[in-house]
């Protein structure tokens, strides 16, 4: 069991908390990851990264995004709340080492797996260019996190309510043409961010990372179900993974690969959200509740 | 058997005043095993055969002619003093049948349902040769399952020698683990299982459908070994969450056993293996009998495809497991697809027949060569070879062979892939003084030793898939080894 010592909202659906994990926290690297399991009997397991450990405490963050079921259910519980099962860390670490200039383009939820490299790859001693990207300013996560560890910071929203009204492929392109070219890019987010961004940086040939979060049932190599086209081979996510050269990933079907279960998740959350209201409460109040709560 | 009560009567008299004759024994009709109706048992996960009632089992027994030679036992992995435990049975001492299983076999009650036994000790059945007839054979499987299952209940635990403060790590809990761990901590030892799923058990929680192999059973095994004191971890990946040398190294440990099994699902590496639908057997399985996939939406919270038209590619239990599951989560057509014949399936005779009477179609000699998807990357249809068969390769089976612009496809919505594991490669990656073979198992010497010291393997993490009962044989074999080395490493202490 591994209790839940704190807890924020990030954003109207975005979450996060320290988690108790004693031995996760002092194995844990950046770019790897957790499974979580809320209880033993019927709850999915679902991939998390390692948003931060702390190992003299004891602890690691983990942020998460209410998509559907499960992660609803991660999000009614509360500091001094426990979780069954945290297993990990899995994947490999990213590698890290001074590239010299780094841009690192973040989107959505995946500026959580983001921030820990990018902490790494400053001091590892490189010059760091972060890019956010976010659909609206209300669920632009982390900002102040990467401000600090950055020597550039450009966030980018599609509506244009916050920073530059654009998509983060477009400074992306500006820094590629940019003398002396970045070393490296790594770039974590929606699947669909991730294939326009390799897009961008193979044109100018900048090796470009990715961290890919597919469906995963174990996370220890066992299903498969998480696997990939990588330059026409077979990859598992979780152990060749989660990090790839993103030029060489078959993206579109990875995308499809995602949606497989789309119509079941939605059906769950379904039910999820019917059954709350049954108990008293629809979902617009309880999110004011839960906004209260955190 | 309808006459069954007064023949067993009459028999046992018998048998007490001199014994049956062999002609008497062979006369007796091999005892039919109960079972679920196919179509009823098809919408349910219960197990489908029941076990032998008290008659049926002495009936049985009685088939045995007690060669003085006793060839079954040379088939057994375990050596189990097989014509004395079914001695035992006609006379009516079920406790001790299960006794003198028990000096070989930990699981009876596992292994007398998932045994090969047509491959083991009853192919070696002198009743079965005399017939030359296989399934003639003294059935030594249901016998022992007989005996196991009355035993159900019975909550006690083997004698533990005391403390002798040696800790010993399982890694690993499945069948080889398990042994591993019980003959350990019967020595006296402190022994903790470190498991990466949240529940124990390894493919028999994981793999083994509960039609074949009810959790109850499995469950029963573990609670014996929480009983005597061995302490369980769950989500714990060795490799991962820590090393094999830091606990040896920090965490106090003195031995290891590797019983990791052979995790990782091969693929065929053809075109389509990656599509919507496309699934390994061991994801397939996880979802359906770890995660309960089957109670999606009444409970459970993980997915699992309910296709209608599948298509299953192996010949082996993991492929008819997969198979029968397909069926029980509703799909209308299940298609066995395999590149050999039905006798050259490494999968337990009754495991195919039980699938033939639940309406699985058996594809042989053909095997896919590309899948097929629609424009939403989603699987549309198999397209197969058909393969007729060549002269006999390294195997001894005859080699299939392709039979060139042979092609035709199969619709399908779904395609379970169950063509083998492999190691997974998380100990080798993180156990840099481990040596390995080229296929990624560990190297081990007769007694389950490695190249690490205090380090032991057993399992088809050393010799790749095989069977629970020959996991079994290895993590006995380990274990003495470990209580050998732990005696002396005390010895060196003092």
């Amino acid at each position: 069991m591994h209790k839940i010592v704190s807890k924020q909202q990030l954003s109207n659906d975005v979450f996060t908390a320290w988690l108790e994990a004693p031995f996760i926290a002092r194995a844990a690297r950046p770019g790897q990851f957790v499974i979580i399991s809320i209880n033993n009997e019927f709850s999915e397991r679902i991939p998390l990264t390692v948003a931060d450990s702390d190992a003299q405490k004891g602890l690691i963050r983990i942020i998460w995004q209410r998509v559907g079921k499960t992660t609803a259910d991660l999000s009614e519980l509360k500091a001094g709340d426990f979780i069954a099962a945290v297993t990990g860390p899995l994947g490999r670490p990213t590698h890290i080492e001074n590239f010299g200039l780094v841009v690192c383009v973040g989107g959505g939820i995946g500026n959580a797996v983001l921030l820990p490299i990018t902490k790494a790859l400053k001091k590892a001693g490189n010059k760091i260019i972060t890019i956010l990207g976010a659909r609206t300013k209300d669920i632009l996560i982390l900002e102040d996190e990467f401000a600090k560890i950055s020597d550039e910071l450009i966030v980018t929203t599609d509506d244009g309510s916050y920073g530059r009204k654009a998509l983060v492929t477009e400074p992306l392109e500006e820094i590629c043409k940019r003398t002396p070219k970045p070393g490296q890019v790594f770039a974590i987010g929606p699947a669909v961010m991730m294939k326009f961004c390799c897009e961008v940086t193979k044109k100018y040939n900048v090796p470009t990372q990715v961290s890919l979060n597919t469906i995963m049932v174990d996370g220890t190599g066992m299903c498969g179900g998480c696997r990939i086209e990588y330059d026409g081979k077979p990859k598992f996510v979780c152990v060749d993974g989660p990090e790839f050269d993103g030029h060489k990933v078959n993206f579109d079907l990875m995308i499809k690969r995602m949606n497989a279960y789309r119509q079941h998740e939605h059906q769950a959350y379904e039910e999820y959200k019917k059954h709350k209201c049954r108990i008293g409460l629809n979902e617009k109040e309880l999110t004011t509740k839960k906004n209260k709560d955190s | 058997m309808t006459n069954g009560k007064e023949q067993i009567q009459k028999n046992s008299e018998k048998q007490n005043a001199k014994g049956l004759t062999i002609a008497e024994r062979l006369k007796i009709p091999p005892q039919q095993m109960p079972q679920q109706k196919p179509q009823e048992r098809i919408r349910n996960v219960n197990e489908v055969a029941l076990g032998y009632s008290q008659t049926e089992a002495r009936m049985e027994a009685l088939r045995c002619l007690g060669c003085k030679n006793a060839p079954c036992v040379s088939g057994c992995p375990v050596r189990i003093r097989i014509k004395d435990f079914i001695a035992a049975i006609v006379e009516g001492d079920y406790k001790k049948a299960l006794n003198i299983i028990k000096e070989n076999s930990l699981l009876p009650a596992v292994c007398g349902r998932v045994c090969p036994q047509e491959n083991q000790c009853q192919e070696k059945c002198t009743v079965g040769i005399k017939f030359k007839n296989i399934a003639k054979a003294v059935s030594i499987g249901r016998l022992e399952r007989f005996v196991a299952d009355l035993d159900l209940d019975d909550q006690s635990i083997p004698q533990i020698a005391p403390p002798t403060g040696m800790k010993v790590a399982i890694i690993g809990s499945g069948p080889g683990s398990i042994v591993a761990a019980t003959d350990t901590r019967r020595a006296g030892h402190d022994v903790t299982i470190f498991e990466a799923f949240h529940k124990p058990g390894g493919v028999m929680i994981y793999g083994i459908p509960e039609f074949r192999l009810p959790k109850i059973i499995v469950q029963k095994e573990i609670q014996t070994l929480v009983n005597m004191g061995v302490k369980i971890i769950p989500n714990f990946v060795v490799g991962k969450t820590r090393t094999i040398e830091q606990l040896m190294k920090e965490d106090g440990f003195d031995a290891v056993f590797i019983g990791v099994g052979a995790g990782l699902p091969k693929f065929m590496n053809i075109e389509g293996e990656s599509l919507v639908g496309v699934y390994s057997a061991n994801e397939f399985l996880t979802r359906a009998n770890l995660m309960k996939a089957y109670k999606f939406g009444a409970g459970a919270d993980t997915p699992i495809a309910r296709a209608k038209k599948v298509a299953v590619v192996g010949g082996g239990n993991v492929a008819i497991d997969a198979s029968r599951m397909a069926l029980r989560l509703g799909a209308e057509k299940v298609y066995l697809i395999y590149r050999r014949t039905e006798a050259q399936m490494p999968a337990r005779a009754e495991e195919v027949h039980h699938a033939q009477e639940e309406g699985v179609e058996f594809h042989l000699l053909q095997n896919p060569k590309r899948l097929i998807g629609d424009e939403n990357c989603h699987i549309r249809a198999v397209e197969c070879l058909r393969y007729k068969l060549g002269e006999p390769d390294e195997s001894g089976r005859r080699r299939p062979v392709p039979i060139e612009g042979s092609e035709f496809q199969i619709e399908v919505d779904s395609v379970i892939i169950a063509i083998g594991n492999v190691p997974n490669p998380l100990i080798q990656q993180t156990t840099p003084y481990l040596k390995f073979n080229k296929d990624g198992s560990i190297v081990v010497d007769e007694k389950g030793t490695t190249s690490m010291e205090g380090v032991f393997a057993g399992g088809d993490i050393v010799s790749g898939s095989a069977t629970v009962i020959e996991a079994m044989g290895q993590g006995r074999t380990a274990a003495a080894s470990i209580n050998e080395y732990l005696a002396e490493k005390k010895k060196q202490k003092t």
